[in-house]
């Protein structure tokens, strides 16, 4: 593993006096996949949002690469830049073209040449199987392709690190493993990435950590073999146990299925 | 209804048509530019300024622009500012159409969702970038079908210039009234000129409406 690429020193996040974030320590590596997981309302958007400044923290500190990221820093929108992020619902910007939305960043915000862009922008495209697609408008889309050009416009500006919020979970079944192929194939190409996801087998694969968050804190921070495996806390273990559950309850509506056809 | 009559006719109407259309355009224009002011400032929900502007809109809209035009033309020479019956015009349509459009604008503005504001920032653009990129596009397109209507109802309001003694439409039409007695002729020509003045913003309206909804929504 390289240097440390991202620090989160200490974070306290809170919405009045809801806390959401309490005292959180971490870092990432570069090239590094960490998967946060926990149970909804754990805090684990909040986190994605506060290390890219969507939100204020109370206190603590967040540093990429040792510049410290905040939504009143002068280098604010130079250090978005170099932090992708890709949201649950889908944020195309509609009135633009695919090719538009994922052209408009580098060429207004990095002054990059309109050209250059293009190349890279079909490149990125065929990489993702939508090259087809480029002169559609987002509502043409399905879900999937959408979550696949927004990944493609993150990636076009170049990030060193990049965060997906949920990404699959406004998905049909069908398309959520054309966006995880994706990311699969990003982790391959060694990008640094924070995923929060619902998905734990696909948190499994893809992961180099694990990251299990309640209640604000920090429960578990280990390999994806010893939190699925041997969960050191009780409410890793329980936290398991309703996506086992879940899982039984697939296989047997399934066989009701079978039965009733 | 004699043609010979609306033939005699045509040339004035035409000539008032065109002041009609002159002063009203005019009107229209300052109410987008004060339109869009106060919608932005309400958005950004700017301290101290988004009261005046919220005073503006009431006072504006709950006051007929007749009074308006009156306030205007006879109330702000004895404050010393004396202008002439056009800019009076122009300024009292600037002034009710300023918080229409504005209202127009701020729902069009509303409209978008935090989440595209959101997805800017996280590309790395700055506040000024991310308005004229991404909401103002989206929320104009919204705000067309608003704003169309406007304005033909800001056309159609400059028919109460005539009170400010402005030659308009509706000033020659009773004033040929009043010299010749011609009544059918009269207000035949008159209606006519509204609408073609008015059907051919309302046309444009529609083809501009769907030029601008490129957008589509619903993603």
């Amino acid at each position: 593993m390289g240097e440390i690429l991202l620090s989160v020193e200490n974070v306290t996040k809170s919405y009045g006096k809801n806390v959401v974030l309490d005292d959180m320590s971490f870092q990432v590596r570069q090239g590094e996949v960490i998967v946060v997981v926990g149970p909804s309302g754990c805090g684990k958007s909040t986190l994605l949002r506060c290390i890219n400044a969507l939100e204020p923290i109370q206190s603590g500190k967040i540093k990429l690469n040792g510049e410290i990221v905040n939504p009143d820093g002068k280098n604010l929108t130079q250090l978005r830049q170099k932090i992708g992020m890709v949201f649950q619902s889908y944020d195309l910007f509609p009135h633009l073209s695919v090719l538009n939305n994922i052209m408009i960043a580098p060429c207004k915000v990095q002054k990059r040449k309109k050209d250059e862009v293009q190349k890279e922008a079909y490149a990125l495209l065929e990489r993702v199987n939508l090259k087809e697609k480029a002169d559609s408008y987002p509502r043409e889309l399905s879900g999937g392709q959408k979550q696949r050009v927004a990944i493609v416009r993150a990636l076009c500006m170049h990030p060193e690190i990049l965060l997906f919020d949920e990404v699959t979970a406004a998905l049909d079944p069908e398309m959520v493993r054309e966006v995880l192929d994706v990311i699969l194939g990003l982790a391959d190409s060694g990008k640094t990435m924070i995923i929060v996801t619902h998905e734990m087998q696909f948190a499994r694969a893809i992961a180099d950590r694990i990251l299990f968050l309640d209640g604000g804190k920090i429960v578990e921070n280990g390999s994806p073999e010893d939190f699925f495996e041997h969960p050191k806390t009780e409410r890793a273990r329980k936290f398991l146990h309703t996506f086992e559950f879940n899982r039984i309850k697939q296989v047997h509506h399934s066989e009701c299925e079978e039965q009733n056809a | 209804m004699r043609i010979d009559v609306l033939i005699n006719y045509l040339p004035l109407y035409k000539k008032a048509a065109l002041l009609t259309v002159r002063l009203g355009l005019a009107g229209i224009v300052f109410a987008i530019l004060i339109g869009l002011f106060c919608a932005l400032i309400q958005y950004f929900k700017i301290p101290f300024l988004r009261r005046i502007v919220s005073v503006y809109i009431e006072i504006s809209r709950n006051t007929p622009l007749l009074i308006q035009l009156f306030f205007i033309y006879y109330g702000l020479p004895k404050i010393g500012i004396r202008t002439d019956a056009e800019t009076c015009g122009i300024a009292g349509l600037a002034f009710l159409g300023g918080s229409y459009m504005a209202e127009a604008f701020r729902s069009g503005l509303e409209a978008i969702p935090d989440i595209q504001r959101e997805s800017a920032y996280s590309l790395g653009m700055n506040h000024f970038q991310t308005m004229w990129h991404i909401i103002l596009p989206q929320a104009i397109s919204i705000s067309i079908p608003a704003f169309v209507a406007n304005v033909i109802f800001l056309l159609k309001e400059t028919s109460v210039f005539s009170a400010i003694s402005l030659m308009d439409l509706m000033f020659t039409a009773k004033d040929l009234i009043g010299l010749y007695s011609k009544t059918t002729e009269s207000l035949f020509l008159l209606v006519v000129f509204y609408l073609i003045i008015l059907l051919s913003v309302s046309l444009l309206g529609s083809l501009l409406e769907r030029r601008l909804r490129y957008a589509g929504f619903g993603s």
